[in-house]
Parts: structure tokens; sequence; C-alpha cells
């Protein structure tokens, strides 16, 4: 389990930094180093039983149904590159405390490398692939934050979108390709599909996967035609291109050509893909350094050259090539980050890293011209430095590589020519900056740098030199250990030396050597030429262009559908839905019919021709807006009569209730929108949305017949049995609502009540919040029928009673709390209609916010209370009880349930009501003040009018 | 019978959408409920029709409707009742603070 702590400390440690830099740079440097030494300490005491071979696995189910683990493993490839990571990681916290401005105090820098830490070591350590591509994501994204470091600087910030649109492109190609991969496999643990080679290579798919894979491992590698992005990435602060440029984030890509290796290596396609991709990276990225004047730049174009060597050798596949491979990753993490954080010593003192202006800075920095010299010389491949070593490797199997097609010369000589050029561009850097002549001034005064900042340098370049010298002491168990986990074939016994005798790849490294120390002293002539005759391949300029594109596309496509009309976003929504729907029945043919099972009556048929009508007469004449409401409400008349016939008593009830609120309701909205709709629509978009209607319309009855003539296969049979046993009440509907599904019906009374609010928020934003006339002369202004004032004040106490009686019998009886609400509801409406707002306004409580929330609480507490008892939440009870009067009568805790349906569907819907008519009284009002200011013209004496009336109005607020 | 009643859910959902489409806010109020109407019609018809018959459990019978769908489409004509509500004061507070009720908040000019 301590695995995962070496990839969670750094992740988690993150957090902390941000704090201590409030308390001073050198808290947070210690903290952050210290959390990377521990990792470090953590990973090496797992380590043991890697050295012998074996890969330490540490797992825990994460979605066990589909068999995903969050797992790590940790092998030999693992365990250097975690190694790396947190040890250069060490270096760089200290040589950050160093580098970056006293200003700062460094909390946020240490938050994001630690993040960073942790997201790298999780990569090389994740045993589920998707969990490679999750922490892979997460370098991306803290990569991002670290090259943007410096937000007033505007190329940091352009060089951090670059480095992220194009690693994050390649990371999308990763997931795919992961998928495509696990699916192939059958698993997403690495340890697993590195073990079946066979079953993944044998499936047609396996290139897909591979290609998506390459692609994810070059775009952070930087390899061509992705490399650009690494330039502009060095606009970070130096440490961060000394970490993540040289050492660890770029190293991703390699590394996961490493990983797959095992399974791809040794295919045709993976040579020609990874192997062409690493020749074409060597020669034109080493080539492009020579011309580079930023220091930093060179070194950045360097990397990628070194990069696409690491990967050619894992395209080459064979066993000595990774060892190649996986020795020079070490050697380059070594000499690359030395030197970058020389660029960044001379830059912090020189004060500028073009190399143009540089020069003879030996005389002032001796220390650190020699260290540099040392690195720069490694990096050439000059004995006996490490460089040398994994170089000696490469030209050895470079002459060994076999490409169906490819005479046996080529691979050698542009291997020989990248290296060339390599030895050409490190003379450069070092002579260039260190050497020759000093010119006449500096923008900094160049001198020693101070020791924190030197230090790092030292142990790297010592680094190299041990390497180069006692190989076999120092790095071999280390790259053989992680060699075996690359390679696909068991190694050959193997031991890196310096001397391995007279032989070709001697001569190669002499030819190398000596033809770049040529080509510098050339290079007055090279850089004409290179001016005159070579076109410029300006890969930023192409992502540019590619970037505008995109960015036009999307923009227009959301001009295309983002018109701002309603509707044809409808339309669309409609059509897709009508296409989508009708597709299957298109490709597998229609669906049979069954018989018809309900024998036809004249009753229903009536029905359905009134039903018929007055739909389509709503359609029709919904222009005239009364008479389509008339008809909508005769509509909402038939469908009662369809549930009455169709043995639904509670839906007929629950229906015929609504329906007179929701007619109530849209007159009183009526009241306060324009009576009539113009007619604009054109005759074609008439005709667009019949055709569209008639379509939904036709797919509906067809589908609705298809089932309705199938068998029916029910799980009713359940509740039908359970419901008197189980649930207490002979109501099986009810039954369901209160009991067996409560906690649904809890969710939808919330619901209602969430409704109720949201309309309440809606008027209550037009400033009519304060509307309550105690004294209403306005309403009573009105005419109201004497008659059905009688007949209202008379019904009310019946109605109340009657919904009493729908409750009490609900569990029972067709009825219920939704039924009893309504109805009562209905009641209050009609005190409404008979008396106006005002009137009745004077007589009902002030709001029903409470009621709604007292209602959801009673049915949140009767659940509650079934956990009293040790039942799960809702489960309800019943008991038979006497009374001497009444007599024999059952209580169930679900009546009390259906209590708080009661008050939140009563509060609900008045509360809608309620804030329906304030409405209609501040419309009121406002007329009535532009009455008032009828002889001053003017609409703002109006709006002072109408504030003064609502100000008489709110007295009591 | 069986396609009486799934031609009178062709109906209403027809005649909703068409209402849907319409550029003012009160017929697509209109078009909303009637589209309710259907839906529940459409929900309660999985259970197939039944006549003359009860989800009431007394002894002695031992034919039932389906009461699941009931269950389902009671609490959904409330809803529904909640959701027509809600958009017909949207529709309300968009003709008081645009001025007019198109769909889109304001009435485009030629184009229609």
């Amino acid at each position: 389990m301590t695995l995962a702590l070496v990839a969670l400390l750094p992740l988690f440690g993150a957090a902390l930094p941000v704090w201590l830099g409030r308390a001073g740079r050198d808290r947070a440097a210690w903290y952050a180093a210290s959390v990377a030494v521990g990792a470090l300490v953590l990973l090496v005491r797992q380590a043991g039983p890697v050295w012998e071979g074996s890969v330490v696995r540490a797992s825990w189910a994460w979605v066990p149904a589909i068999g995903w683990n969050a797992s790590f493993m940790l092998d030999g490839l693992g365990l250097m590159f975690a190694s790396l990571i947190l040890g250069i990681g060490a270096l760089i916290v200290l040589y950050a405390r160093n580098y970056l401005p006293t200003t700062d105090n460094l909390g946020r820098f240490y938050t994001y490398l630690l993040l960073f830490m942790g997201a790298m070591v999780g990569v090389v350590l994740a045993d589920n692939l998707l969990m490679l591509v999750v922490f892979w994501e997460l370098t991306s994204i803290s990569s991002f934050l670290l090259i943007g470091y410096t937000t007033s600087a505007p190329e940091g910030r352009e060089g951090a979108r670059m480095a992220l649109a194009v690693t994050g492109a390649g990371g999308l190609a990763l997931l795919a390709g992961a998928i495509v991969l696990g699916n192939i496999a059958g698993t997403y643990e690495l340890s697993e599909i590195l073990a079946s080679r066979e079953l993944v290579l044998a499936s047609p798919l396996a290139t897909t996967a591979m290609v998506l894979i390459l692609l994810g491992a070059f775009t952070k590698s930087a390899q061509f035609p992705f490399h650009f992005w690494l330039p502009h990435a060095m606009a970070a602060p130096t440490p961060v291109s000394a970490y993540l440029h040289s050492a660890t984030m770029v190293k991703a890509g390699v590394f996961l050509l490493a990983r797959m290796s095992p399974v791809f290596a040794g295919t045709e396609a993976w040579l020609w893909w990874v192997g062409g991709a690493g020749l074409a990276t060597i020669t034109l990225a080493a080539y492009w350094a020579l011309f580079k004047h930023d220091l930093k730049g060179l070194l950045a174009y360097s990397t990628i050259s070194h990069l696409g060597l690491i990967t050619l050798l894992f395209g080459i596949g064979s066993p000595l090539a990774a060892v190649a491979g996986v020795f020079h990753i070490l050697n380059h993490c070594a000499f690359k980050a030395a030197l970058f954080m020389t660029a960044g010593i001379v830059d912090h003192e020189a004060g500028t890293r073009d190399i143009r202006l540089l020069g003879g800075l030996r005389r002032t920095m001796p220390v650190t011209a020699t260290l540099a010299v040392i690195a720069a010389a490694a990096m050439a491949g000059v004995p006996p430095l490490n460089g040398f070593l994994s170089k000696e490797i490469l030209f050895e199997e470079a002459l060994h590589v076999q490409a169906a097609g490819v005479p046996g010369f080529v691979i050698p000589a542009i291997v020989v020519f990248a290296a060339l050029l390599s030895v050409t561009y490190s003379i450069r850097f070092a002579r260039d900056t260190f050497f020759g002549a000093e010119p006449e001034s500096f923008p900094g005064h160049p001198h020693e740098p101070p020791r924190g900042l030197r230090l790092p340098v030292e142990i790297l370049v010592v680094v190299c030199i041990a390497v180069g010298l006692m190989p076999g002491l120092i790095s071999e168990p280390m790259v053989l250990t992680a060699a075996a986990a690359v390679s696909p074939e068991p190694l050959p016994s193997y031991h890196i030396a310096l001397w391995h005798g007279l032989n070709e790849p001697l001569l190669m490294s002499v030819i190398a050597l000596l033809g770049g120390a040529a080509l510098y002293s050339m290079r007055g002539a090279l850089v004409k030429a290179h001016r005159a005759a070579l076109p410029r391949i300006a890969a930023k300029a192409l992502y540019e262009r590619g970037l505008a594109a995109v960015f036009a596309m999307s923009a227009g496509f959301t001009r295309a559908l983002q018109n701002g009309s309603l509707q044809r976003y409808v339309a669309f929504l409609l059509g897709t839905a009508v296409v989508l729907g009708a597709s299957p029945f298109l490709r597998e043919g229609l669906p049979g019919l069954g018989p018809n099972r309900t024998p036809f009556d004249t009753p229903s048929f009536v029905a359905w021709t009134l039903l018929v009508v007055t739909a389509l007469g709503t359609a029709i004449f919904h222009r005239r807006r009364l008479i389509a409401l008339a008809l909508l409400s005769t509509v909402g008349l038939v469908v009662t009569l369809g549930f009455v016939h169709f043995s639904a008593p509670d839906l007929a009830l629950t229906q015929i209730s609504v329906e007179v609120v929701t007619i109530v309701l849209i007159l009183m909205a009526l009241h306060l929108l324009p009576e009539r709709t113009p007619a604009e629509s054109s005759g074609s978009r008439r005709g667009r949305d019949i055709v569209l209607a008639a379509l939904a319309g036709v797919g509906v009855t067809g589908i609705t017949w298809a089932v309705l003539t199938r068998p029916l296969q029910t799980i009713a049979d359940y509740y039908l049995a359970n419901s008197v046993p189980g649930g207490g009440g002979h109501n099986v509907v009810n039954v369901i609502l209160v009991d067996f599904r409560g906690f649904d019906t809890y969710g939808e009374i919330t619901v209602l009540g969430i409704a109720g609010l949201g309309i309440y928020a809606l008027v209550d934003g037009l400033g009519v919040g304060h509307l309550f006339p105690d004294r209403s002369e306005l309403q009573d202004e009105d005419q109201h029928p004497l008659i059905l004032g009688v007949i209202a004040r008379l019904i009310l106490p019946f109605a109340l009673l009657v919904s009493v009686f729908l409750f009490l019998r609900g569990h029972n009886a067709p009825g219920g709390g939704f039924i009893a609400a309504l109805v009562t509801s209905v009641a209050l409406i009609v005190q409404y209609v008979a008396f106006g707002v005002g009137w009745t306004h004077r007589r009902l409580p002030r709001d029903f916010h409470p009621m709604i929330g007292a209602g959801l609480l009673i049915a949140g507490f009767t659940g509650l209370g079934s956990l009293w008892f040790g039942a799960p939440f809702l489960t309800s009870s019943f008991g038979h009880f006497h009374l001497p009067v009444v007599g024999d009568f059952e209580l169930a805790t679900a009546s009390l349930f259906d209590l708080g349906v009661y008050f939140a569907v009563i509060g609900a819907v008045m509360l809608t009501l309620s804030n329906l008519a304030k409405l209609g009284m501040r419309e009121a009002l406002l007329a009535k003040a532009r009455q008032h200011a009828a002889q001053e013209t003017s609409e703002i004496d109006a709006q002072q009018a109408l504030e003064d009336a609502s100000f008489d109005y709110g007295e009591e607020v | 019978m069986e396609l009486l009643f799934a031609s009178g859910i062709g109906t209403l959902v027809a005649a909703g959408v068409y209402l849907l489409l319409r550029a003012r806010t009160f017929p697509v109020v209109l078009g909303l409920a009637l589209l309710s109407y259907a839906v529940n019609f459409f929900i309660f018809a999985m259970g197939r029709l039944r006549t003359g018959l009860a989800p009431i459990v007394r002894d002695g019978v031992h034919e039932y409707p389906d009461p699941i769908p009931q269950a389902l489409v009671l609490t959904a004509i409330v809803i529904g009742f909640a959701m027509t509500a809600f958009v017909l004061i949207l529709a309300l507070r968009a003709n008081f603070d645009l001025g007019n009720d198109h769909v889109d908040g304001r009435v485009p000019e030629g184009d229609a």
C-alpha cells in the first residue's frame, strides 16, 4: 500500500506550500524538498523485490462491477523513472529556491511542482491503463500551470496554451487508444496487457490502438511533426524547463513507448511508425538547434533530437536497443538538466541568454564554465562521459536494423549525421558562451552564482562523469532491470563498458566528433547556406492557422445552429427525435401488430371524435386565445373520461381537479397577456411545422398501437399481492405512492415545492412582493355576481369536507393526499373567482411557503420515524384500532406521509395562484396609476404614481 | 379500440407539437399542456386498456388493472401542472420585462 503513497504523497502534499509560502519561501522550499525526498525513500524501500526481477503491485477495487481496479505496479522501468522524477525533483526544488526572484514566496510554484511530480510518478507507477491516462492528463494540466507560471509574460501564456493544446490533444488520442487496447485485451491492467502480446497482435484493431497510443507519446515527447510546442514552452522559468523539458514530462512520451514495447515492439508497423518518427526528429531537430540563438531554444531543439534518438531505439525494439534507450534516458536526464540549469545561471548572472551577446564567461565564472563544458561534452558523446556510452550502443544497434526496402547503410548514416550535428551544437553552446572574446558589456554583471544555484549542477555533472567512468558499478543494475521490463525478449547477458575494443561504433563516434568540430568551424558559411537555401518549416504558423480554422469552424457551426430562435431549436429537437425514432423501423421493418383486445363501443367513439376535434381545434384556433383555452379544457375533460373508462378512478379524480386549477391559472394569465396571437408565420414555416407535427403524431400512434396490442408482462402482481398485507391499504395506486415508492413521491412533492418557489421568485423579481392591500378598494370596484358568491360560500365547507373524506379513505378507495389537496385548492380558488383577489387575500394565509415546508417536513419526519424503530427510511407500519362510536378502523403511518403530500401540494398550488393574483394586481395598480397621471403625460410620472400607489398599500411591510 | 386510443394520443401529440413550434409564448404553453395529456395517456397505456375494473384490492376479485402506470401517471399529472404553471409565469415575466410575448424575447423584423 505504501506504493500508492509514493504518488499520492506529492499529489496531496501539493495542497500545503500555498499556505507555507506565506510563512516564508524557505519554509515552502524545505517542505517541498522533504516531500520529494520522503517519496523517494518510500520508493526505495519498496524496491527490494524489483532488483530480483519481480513486480510489486498494490491494488484496490475501483469499479468492481466491471473489473476495474485502482492499481499501481513497480517494475524496473517504473523504478528508474520514479527515482529520476523524485531525485531530480528534489534538486529542482533547491535550484528554484535560489533562481526565482526573492519577491516570490514560491508557495504557488511549489504547489504546481509537487502536483506535477505526483502526476508524473502516477504515470510511471500506474498499473491500470485508464489511471495512467488520468495521471497523464494531470501532467498536461500541471505543466500548463508551470509553463505559464510568470503570468505577466504573454509568451509564457501563449507557450502554455500551445503545450496544453498539443499534449491535451495527444492525451485524447491516448485515451482512445487505451480504451481500444483495453477492449482487445479484455482488461485495463497493464501487467496483464503486457503479458498478452499474442492476443493483442492477433486483433485487427491492434494497429489502430498502437497508432492512437503513439500519438499520445509523440505529442508528449515533442516528436516530429508535433515538436513545435517545446521551444515555445521555453518561456517557462528555467527550473521548470530543466525539470519538465529535460528530465520528466517530455520523457513521459518515451516512457509510454517503453511501457508498450513488450506488446508492440518488433512488429513491422511499430518499427516504421516509431523508428520513422525517431529518425526524422533526430536529424531535423539537431539541424534546427544549430541556428538557435537562445541558449534555452538550442537546448530545447537538442532535447527534441535526443528524444528522437530514444524513440528510434525503442522503435528498433531489440533487447540491446532497449538497454541503450533506457540508458540514454538516464544520461540525458543528467546532462540536459545540468545544461538547462547552467543556461539559467548564465541568464541569471549575465542577464541574457542570447548566444550572440555572450562570450568569454570562463573568466568571470570559471567553475560554471567547467561544469558546462563537461555537460556539453556528455551531450556531444565525448568519451569517457556517460553520453558516449549510450551513443555507442545506439551506433551498434543502428548497424543491425533490418527494415524492408531500406538499404542497410541509410539508417547508420542518418544516425551518424545526427550525432555529428549534436557535436556541433554542443560546441556552439559551450564555446560561444564561455570562450572567445568577451563582449564590451553584458546586460548584467557576470559572476559565480550562489552555492545553492550551482550545487544541483555539480551533483549532476559528477553523475555524468561517474557513470562514464564506472558504468558497470553505478548504472548497470538499474539500466538492465529497467530494460528487462521494456524488451519483449529476454535480455542477453550484457555489460555496459567504456571500452568495447576497436570496432565500427567507435569509428562512427570518431567520424561524428571530428565532423562536428569541422562543421562548427564552417558555421559562418553554414548559416548563410541555411538562410539562402532551405525554406523554413513554420510549424508554429501551421499550428496557428489550424487553430484559427478550428475556431472559425466552431464559430460558424454555432452561428448556424444557435441563431437565437427558439422555434428553430425546437424544430431541430423534434426533427431529431422523429428521425432517431423512425430509424430503427426503417432498418428493421415495421413491428407486427397483435389482435385488438378491447371491444369497440360507441361512447368511446364519440369521446374520441370530441378529443380529436378539440385537440386539433386548439391548434387551429390558437390565435384566438380564449377559444383555444376553452377547447383545451374540453380536451382535459375527455382525458378525464378516458381515465374513468379505462379503470383508473384515482387518475380521473386527479385529472379533473388539476384541470380546474390549470384552466383557472391560464385564464388568470391570459388576463395579463395579449388576447390574440398575431399571424406572423410564413406559409412555408407553417407547412414545415404541420409536416413535423404529423410525423410525430403518426409515429406516436404507431408505437402506442404496437404496444397496446402486445401481451402484457407486468411486475404489478407483487404490488397487488402485497398491498394489503404489506402496506395495509386496499387502494394499490395509493399504497404504491405513499408506501412502496414513497421515496419517489417524496422527491416529487419536493420538485413541486421547488416549482412553487421558483414561481414566487419570478414574480417577486417584478417588485410586487409588498402588494398585499388590506383595504383594496381597487378589487371591490369590480362587480361580483351575487349568486356565484352565495354558492361559493356555501360550497366551501362542503368542499373541504369532501377533501377530508377523500384524504381519509385514500388508502383503501380512490382518493389520497394528492387528490384531497387539489380539491381543497379548487375550493379556495372558487373563492378567488367569486369574490376577487383582494377579498380572498385578506382571509387566507399571507404566503404559502411555510405550508410547503411543513408538508415536506411531515413527510420527511414520517420517513425518518421508521429509522427510530430500526427499519429503513420510509418503512410504513399500520395497525387496527377500535374507537367506541366509529368502530374498527385502520391507521397507517403512510397516512401521515400522505398528510405531508397533502400540505405540500396545497402549498405549491396556492403559492402559484396567489403570486399570479399579485401580478394581476400589479397590472391593475399600474392602470389606476396611469389614470391618475392622465393629465401629466409622461411615462415617468406614471411610474412615480405607481410607486406612490404601492407605497399606500405597502403599509404593513 | 386500441387503434382509436392510439390515434387519439397521436392527435394530441400532433396538435401539441404544432403549437410548440409557434412564435408566441401562449400557444407554446397550450402545446405543452396537450403534450402532457399525450404523455400521460401513453404511460398509462403501458398497462394496456382494461375496462370495468379498479385497482382496489377486494375479496373475491381476481382481475385488476395494472396499478404501476397509474401511480406513475398520478404524480406525472401533478408535476405536469407545476411545469405548466412555471412556464406560464415565465411567459408572463418575459412579457413584462421584454414588452412582447415572442418566444425569442424580441419580435423579428420582416422574417417570420
